[in-house]
């Protein structure tokens, strides 16, 4: 039993699940910040109960995420001692400001949004809600500033047998955080709004509560459309960023064997990775691939058989991964602009109602990959560059890692399984409309 | 050299923070089965911490960073030699924490119990367990050289520190029963200050044991031998105990919880004084402990996090109160979300 395979695995279960949650507290503490704003401006009652029913949904899938992240915060110090030794100095110090500058803001404030309705005045209550979202949103800057460290490690020396911290601002603008800031939050939110899209959208094909679910499909269909924008924008960037200071992991995502300019693209691949080539090709277009990395049709792009065999990411996942989440990332632009289009005329649009509600899970699925496609990419390293993962795992027993991965998986699958039913359950019932 | 000994109080102080505000979240969880008879009891005893809880929590994943931005080794040593009991709190954590917003969720006896068990383990387990992994951290851990950690989960059930996780246990319940002496009413109420009694009558003899086993099973005491002036920390310790009862027999009792919060602070920053140098001693060789200056980060780290904490700590402390202040007194039914 491999302590550093299963420390791994445990890491990704461990932070998969988290991310299941985490995007949703995202995206859907805005919008029903938004709806809650709207209520104090206007006075309308239906604002009202739909920051009350969003925010019962919002509750049950919150308190999941808080209790899986507590978890990962330990793990760096239960599985990857080594790890914490070697850039605890400069890691650390991420993590610690995150909890005390947004862990906390958060926690104190839900609870105060939870039980202070009565407490506090209605324009109150809505700040509430705005420092909410806000500080959620701040814990995941300060969680990917931390992950872009690992993934372009910037700011340091190596002294004393370890990294250390030599410029602080240099970590906080590391081009590789700040990009998927840009990318990740903006994925949130369209998480988060076709999870109030799919909703309505089931209310609407059951022809109840027509006003109140037209509404809130319409919010998010705002945040949705702009989100998946911003979204692909950012993907863009993010992908040339890649290709500048990662250029295995770009190799790994289009599987691309052998150095070459003007490389073309492939749409579908199925790697064979002792050979080091591809088995099928399906669908190259020549000269986008060096388009895309360097925004230039004629630049030269290293394939993966220029790396040493020990320095080469996993290439079926990565390209397997990156596939699906730019393909769902088209999608999602084109059912937002679509939408947009229909947005007065979604009582008359079954078919699309129904895809919208059958969408629900997809961009999980686009998030999720996402991340696969970023952390698996990155391997064999731990910090790029730096550390090797197979370095940096604690010198414990693997029986211990095993019986708590087993623990992992058997108490996650019961809270995913008992939260999901919640939400579901809640969903369907619909909000409670008070008779006049 | 001063910045490495600010760092480690700061350190002590966070646990201490913790214990000191969860503490009386994981009080009320463990005599949850007990004091909880009606489900009005229980829907008092979970609300009257409702909006605490989380914010509690934080601290201890405040601690957890600050452990591993100011001293990283201590971070990665501590946590994976104490893999397995750590891992043990997490997952009571987590169940705790679904539990209070699950359990009202669906109407139905079966399923109520089952959160009520989740939050009864949820409270306990990290009250006892906190307790044992902290006597033996003044114990030492035997673990070597390397950071490589020679030994099992039993040998730290020792006596020592099981007598730890007791005295944990039980000023985490004195806290807690003092934070439901002010927060409920009626018979729930009377049934808490009896309670209170008698885990007060329990607590004393331990706590006096716990000091006096110090005394052989750790080196805490050199310190107190080199400065005798600490021995402030202690007398204060001793006074807060006792004002507990001075205060529960006054029916004043935010004194007396103010007065368990003390005894919490004090007992932890008796055992940091202690410690100090060391943040993390080898019951192997004194030569492997990992103290606040053979481990710490770099001045640059140290400065900058103090930095953060300086600002944000502060403003933290102040919104968490205004928060207690906003919800101070007795929930109203209607208030009560859980
Ligand atoms: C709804 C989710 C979603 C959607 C629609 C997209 N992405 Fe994405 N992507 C993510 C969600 C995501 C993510 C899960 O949030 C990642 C993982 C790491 C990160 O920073 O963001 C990510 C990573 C990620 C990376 C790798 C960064 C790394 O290695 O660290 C690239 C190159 C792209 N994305 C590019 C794109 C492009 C060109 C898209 C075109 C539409 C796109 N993404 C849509
Ligand atoms: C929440 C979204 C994330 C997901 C879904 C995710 C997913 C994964 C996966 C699948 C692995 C295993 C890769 C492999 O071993 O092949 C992994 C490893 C790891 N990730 Fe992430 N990750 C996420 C965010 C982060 C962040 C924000 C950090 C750091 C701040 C981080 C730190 C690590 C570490 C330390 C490992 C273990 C070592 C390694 O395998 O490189 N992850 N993650
Ligand atoms: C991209 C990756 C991540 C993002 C954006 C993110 C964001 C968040 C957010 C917004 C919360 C608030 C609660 C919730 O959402 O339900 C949260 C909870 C938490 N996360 Fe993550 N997280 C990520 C990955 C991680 C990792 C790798 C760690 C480990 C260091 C971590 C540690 C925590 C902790 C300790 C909590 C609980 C905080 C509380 O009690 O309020 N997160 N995370």
């Amino acid at each position: 039993m491999d302590p550093v395979f299963l420390s791994r695995l445990q890491f990704a279960v461990a932070t998969m699940f988290h991310f299941l949650f985490v995007p949703l507290t995202l995206g859907l503490s805005i919008i029903i910040a938004w709806m809650e704003t709207q209520y104090v401006r206007t006075g309308d009652k239906v604002y009202l109960q739909m920051t009350k029913f969003w925010g019962k949904l919002f509750l049950i899938n919150f308190a999941v995420g808080v209790v899986t992240g507590i978890t990962l915060e330990f793990q760096f110090g239960t599985n990857w001692s080594r790890y914490s030794e070697y850039v605890g100095d400069v890691f650390g110090s991420l993590l610690a400001i995150e909890a005390s500058a947004a862990f906390f803001l958060e926690s104190t404030f839900i609870g105060i949004w939870i039980f202070g309705w009565k407490k506090l005045s209605a324009k109150a209550h809505a700040i509430v809600m705005w420092l909410v979202a806000i500080a959620g949103n701040l814990s995941a800057v300060w969680i990917l500033t931390a992950n872009g460290f690992m993934q372009h490690p910037v700011g340091y020396t190596i002294r004393n047998g370890r990294a250390e911290m030599t410029d602080f601002f240099e970590l906080l603008f590391n081009k590789f955080g700040i990009l998927e800031i840009l990318h990740v939050i903006p994925s949130a939110c369209i998480l988060g709004a076709f999870f109030v899209m799919g909703i309505s959208a089931w209310h609407l094909l059951k022809k109840q509560h027509i006003d109140f679910f037209t509404r809130s499909f319409r919010i998010a269909l705002v945040f949705g459309l702009v989100a998946s924008l911003v979204t692909g924008f950012t993907g863009d960037l993010h992908g040339t960023h890649v290709a500048e200071v990662q250029p295995a992991k770009l190799a790994a995502m289009e599987a691309h064997w052998d150095t070459q300019t003007s490389a073309p693209l492939v749409m579908f691949a199925i790697p064979d990775e002792q050979a080091g080539k591809n088995i099928v090709e399906i669908g190259k277009i020549p000269g986008i691939l060096s388009f895309l990395g360097y925004h230039d049709f004629n630049a030269t792009v290293r394939g993966l058989n220029d790396f040493p065999a020990d320095e080469r990411p996993p290439v079926t996942i990565t390209f397997a991964a990156f596939r699906t989440m730019v393909g769902l990332g088209t999608l999602f632009i084109i059912l937002m602009v679509y939408g947009w289009f229909r947005r007065d005329k979604l009582m008359e649009s079954p078919i699309f109602l129904k895809i919208m509600l059958f969408s629900i899970p997809l961009p999980y699925i686009a998030i999720e990959t996402g991340w696969v496609l970023a952390e698996v990419g990155r391997q064999p390293w731990i910090v790029y560059g730096l550390m090797r993962t197979s370095d940096a795992a604690s010198p414990i027993a693997g029986y211990q890692v095993m019986i708590s991965l087993i623990a992992f998986i058997v108490i996650y699958a019961l809270l995913g399984g008992v939260g999901y039913y919640l939400i579901a359950k809640n969903a369907i019932k619909g909000p409670v409309i008070e008779q006049h | 050299m001063i910045l490495e000994t600010i760092w480690f109080f700061l350190w002590g102080l966070l646990w201490a923070v913790f214990f000191m505000t969860d503490g009386f979240d994981f009080g009320v969880g463990t005599l949850y089965p007990f004091l909880g008879k009606s489900e009005d009891d229980k829907k008092a005893m979970i609300n009257s911490i409702g909006p605490f809880w989380d914010g509690n929590e934080v601290w201890l994943i405040t601690a957890g960073g600050v452990t591993f931005a100011a001293f990283p080794k201590v971070y990665a040593v501590m946590f994976s030699s104490l893999y397995t009991p750590l891992m043990l709190i997490l997952f009571a954590l987590i169940l705790r924490g679904v539990a209070f917003e699950f359990r009202g969720q669906i109407e139905d006896a079966g399923w109520k119990r089952i959160w009520d068990i989740c939050i009864f383990i949820g409270s306990f387990v990290p009250a006892l367990l906190f307790g044992v992994a902290f006597a033996n951290i003044f114990r030492g851990i035997p673990f070597d050289g390397q950071g490589v950690y020679h030994g099992n989960i039993l040998m730290l059930l020792n006596p020592y520190g099981l007598l730890g996780g007791v005295l944990f246990l039980l000023l985490f319940m004195i806290h807690g029963a003092n934070w439901l002496a002010m927060k409920t009413e009626g018979d729930l109420h009377t049934r808490v200050i009896a309670l209170a009694e008698k885990i007060w009558l329990a607590l004393v003899p331990v706590a006096v044991i716990f000091l006096v086993a110090s005394a052989f099973a750790t080196r805490l005491y050199d310190n107190y031998l080199a400065i005798p002036q600490f021995i402030v920390v202690i007398l204060i310790a001793v006074a807060a105990l006792l004002s507990i009862k001075f205060y529960l027999v006054k029916k004043a009792y935010f004194s007396a919880w103010c007065a368990s919060a003390v005894t919490i602070v004090s007992c932890t920053f008796f055992g940091i004084i202690g410690l100090f140098p060391n943040l993390f001693p080898s019951l192997l060789d004194a030569k492997y402990n990992l103290t606040a200056f053979n481990d710490s980060s770099s001045p640059l780290t140290l400065k900058i996090m103090l930095g953060v904490v300086i600002v944000f700590i502060p403003l933290v402390i102040a919104y968490q109160i205004w928060t207690y202040n906003l919800f101070k007194g007795k929930l109203a039914k209607d208030e009560m979300e859980y």
